[in-house]
C-alpha cells in the first residue's frame, strides 16, 4: 500500500492521467508471495489477539501460549514476505507451516472433542504450505541470476582513445573548479617547522 | 500515449496515458526518441521513498526531437531541435542557478512545501522522481512536458547516435561530478565503489583526470570485467577483503580519494553482518538506506582523504562512524549532479572521441519491454547493466 494513501500527496493537475494499464512487472509468482504475506498478517493478528479462542476450537486449550508465539512469527515472517526480499519470509513461512503442522497433530486423536478442527486446520495449512513452496520456487526463478550471465565486457573501454593515451587527458583543458578544490595549495602557505628554516 | 507508470512496490506497468500538454509558455513538448533506466529508478521500483503515486510516470533520463514550444521557450528552442533532457529541472535565474548549484534550484520544485518538510529546504524540480523534488512526470514515454524548457535542455547536433548523447542525461555528467567532487589530482589512488552505470562513468572521469590509480570494487564478474576495460584495477568484495586489498595498493596509506557510487541500496551478505542488520531495519522502516560502503570508505581512506557521494541517499542512515571521519580529517563533497554545469564540455568530448558513454548499454529494447526490463536491471539478470528504452 503506497503511504501517499495517508501523506495527502496529490497529482498536479493537467499531468498525463492513466487511461488503460497495461502489462505488470509483478510476476504470478510476486502477486503470490504478496497474498500470502498479506495472509501471514490476518493470520499473526488473530492468532496475538485471539489465541484462547483459537485453541478451544481447536482442542489444544494447553497451548495458548505457544499460539500466541505463533502469531508474533507469523507477522515476523509477513515482513520479508512482503518486501522485496521475499526468499527470505517464504522460507521462514515454510518453516513456521512445519511448525504450525507438528503442533496441530498433537490434536489429531479420537480424545480430543475438536479433533475435527484439528484436522480441517491440518488440511488447510497443509495447503497453504503448498502455495508457499509454490511462490518461492516461483519466485526464485522470476528473479534467477545466471552467474555472470556469461558477459564478458572486457572489450567495451568507453575510451576511444585508448585507455593509457585517456590517463590525465581532460587535464589538457579542464581544472578542477575552485569550489570542488579539497586539497587546494595550503601546503605552500603552510609556515616551515623551525627543523626546516 | 504510452508510458511506463508506477504503480506500487515492483510494479511498473506499460500503460496508456493521456498526452501532455503545454501549460506554461516555459513549457516545451518532446516526443522521446531514447530515454533509459537508471539505477536510482530502482529505489522508486522498491518503494523506498514514500512520496510515489499510483498512476505517476516513470523516468528522468530521456532525449528526444522538440514539437511543442510555449510562447516563453522559443527564444532558445524551436520545433525540430534535437535535445537531451536534464534530469533535473533548473530555472537558470535563482541564487543556486546562478552558482551552478542546479541540482538545489530554488524555483523547480512545485511541490515547494513538501520538500522543505522533507528536508528542511526543497532542492530541484526532478523528472519522475517523486513528489517531493515536484512530482513532474518521467521520460519513459512518447512524449515529455518539460517545464522551465527554455533552460532545461541540451541541444545536441545530428550526427550522433543517441546511444552516444543520451547519458548527458544523468549518469555521464554524475560519474563526472563524482570524479570532480573527489579533486582528483595526478598521482592519485582513486577507489569507487559500485560498477552500475555511474560507477563506470565515475571510472573513465578519474582516469581522464589524471589518477595515477584506479580501483574499482563491485562483486558482479560481468561489472567487474568492464570496470577493468577501461584499465581499473578491480576488487571483488566477495572473494577479498575490500580494507586489505586497498592497503596493499596504497603502501599501507589507504586512497586519497573514495567515490561512493553505491547509495542507498548496497548489497545484502551475511559476510558483512552490517548489511543484514541494515536491510532488517530498512524492511521494519526503522532506517531508510544502507551505508555499509559509506562505513568502509570512512574507515579506509588516507586521513587528510576526500569522500566523494553521488550514490543516491534518502533519508536517516545509522552507524557512521563520525568519529573516524573527525579525526581523520577528511572531506565529504556530495550532491546530486547539476547536469548543465558539466555538460557543454562533456559534450565535447564526445564529439572529440575522448568517451563514447555508448559502452555501457547492455540491453536496447522497445519501450514496451520496460516493466520486465525493470525486473531484469533489479536481479542483474542476463549480463544487465543499463537498459536504453525507445518507444
Amino acid at each position: 500500500m503506497p503511504l501517499t494513501n495517508i501523506t495527502g500527496i496529490t497529482r498536479s493537475e493537467g499531468d498525463p492521467r492513466v487511461e488503460h494499464k497495461g502489462p505488470s512487472s509483478l510476476s504470478g509468482a510476486d502477486r503470490l508471495a504478496r497474498a500470502l504475506g498479506w495472509f501471514s498478517v490476518g493470520l499473526g493478528i488473530a492468532e496475538l489477539v485471539a489465541p484462547g479462542r483459537l485453541a478451544r476450537t481447536l482442542g489444544l486449550e494447553d497451548k495458548e501460549g505457544l499460539i500466541r508465539a505463533y502469531g508474533a512469527r507469523e507477522l515476523a515472517s509477513a515482513v520479508p514476505t512482503l518486501s522485496i526480499d521475499k526468499p527470505v519470509g517464504l522460507a521462514a513461512r515454510i518453516a513456521g507451516d512445519a511448525l504450525d503442522l507438528g503442533t496441530l497433530a498433537t490434536g489429531l486423536h479420537r480424545d480430543n472433542p475438536k479433533w475435527r478442527n484439528a484436522a480441517i486446520a491440518t488440511a488447510l495449512v497443509a495447503g497453504i504450505t503448498l502455495l508457499d513452496i509454490a511462490a518461492l520456487k516461483g519466485v526464485k526463478a522470476a528473479h534467477r541470476r545466471e552467474p555472470g550471465g556469461g558477459r564478458d565486457y572486457s572489450d567495451r573501454s568507453g575510451l576511444p582513445k585508448g585507455r593509457e593515451a585517456s590517463r590525465g587527458l581532460a587535464r589538457k583543458d579542464f581544472d578542477i573548479p575552485p569550489d570542488y578544490r579539497a586539497e587546494g595549495s595550503v601546503a605552500d602557505a603552510v609556515p616551515l617547522l623551525p627543523s626546516q628554516a | 500515449m504510452k508510458a511506463l507508470v508506477w504503480h506500487g512496490k515492483e510494479d511498473i506497468r506499460y500503460d496508456t496515458v493521456s498526452d501532455p500538454a503545454i501549460e506554461h509558455p516555459r513549457d516545451a513538448i518532446i516526443k522521446v526518441t531514447s530515454c533509459a533506466i537508471c539505477g536510482s529508478d530502482l529505489h522508486l521500483f522498491h518503494n523506498l521513498v514514500p512520496a510515489m503515486l499510483p498512476g505517476d510516470i516513470m523516468g528522468h533520463e530521456t532525449m528526444g526531437e522538440v514539437v511543442e514550444v510555449g510562447s516563453a521557450a522559443g527564444g532558445t528552442l524551436k520545433k525540430g531541435d534535437r535535445v537531451v533532457i536534464p534530469f533535473t529541472i533548473q530555472c537558470g535565474e535563482c541564487d543556486q542557478c546562478r552558482r551552478g548549484n542546479f541540482s538545489v534550484c530554488e524555483r523547480t520544485n512545485r511541490k515547494k512545501e513538501l520538500g522543505d518538510k522533507a528536508f528542511g529546504h526543497a532542492t530541484a524540480g526532478l523528472f519522475g522522481y517523486t513528489h517531493l523534488t515536484g512530482g513532474y512526470p518521467g521520460g519513459q514515454a512518447e512524449y515529455l512536458r518539460v517545464p522551465f524548457a527554455d533552460t532545461t535542455h541540451i541541444k545536441v547536433p545530428d550526427g550522433i547516435d543517441d546511444e552516444k548523447l543520451l547519458f548527458l542525461s544523468d549518469i555521464l555528467p554524475t560519474g563526472w561530478q563524482a570524479a570532480v567532487q573527489a579533486d582528483i589530482q595526478p598521482g592519485d589512488t582513486v577507489a569507487i565503489w559500485g560498477c552500475g552505470p555511474v560507477g563506470q562513468m565515475a571510472i573513465r572521469a578519474a582516469i581522464l583526470l589524471g589518477a595515477e590509480q584506479v580501483v574499482a570494487i563491485d562483486r558482479l564478474p560481468e561489472r567487474l570485467s568492464m570496470a577493468a576495460a577501461a584499465g581499473a584495477i578491480t576488487i571483488d568484495f566477495e572473494q577479498e577483503s575490500v580494507v586489505e586489498r586497498l592497503n596493499e595498493l596504497t603502501d599501507g596509506k589507504g586512497p586519497e580519494k573514495c567515490i561512493d557510487a553505491v547509495g542507498t541500496e548496497s548489497h545484502v551478505h551475511f559476510a558483512q553482518p552490517d548489511t543484514v542488520l541494515d536491510r532488517a531495519k530498512q524492511m521494519l522502516m526503522a532506517e531508510n538506506d544502507r551505508p555499509h560502503v559509506l562505513r568502509e570508505m570512512i574507515y579506509v581512506c588516507r586521513p587528510g582523504g576526500v569522500i566523494s557521494i553521488i550514490g543516491v541517499y534518502l533519508g536517516l542512515v545509522d552507524k557512521i562512524p563520525m568519529g573516524q571521519a573527525m579525526n581523520k580529517g577528511l572531506t565529504f563533497r556530495m550532491a546530486q549532479a547539476h547536469v548543465p554545469r558539466w555538460t557543454g564540455d562533456l559534450l565535447r568530448r564526445i564529439e572529440d572521441g575522448q568517451i563514447d558513454p555508448s559502452f555501457v548499454i547492455t540491453h536496447k529494447v522497445d519501450l514496451s519491454k520496460g516493466p520486465e526490463m525493470y525486473a531484469t536491471f533489479r536481479d542483474k539478470a542476463d549480463g544487465c547493466v543499463k537498459v536504453m528504452l525507445q518507444p
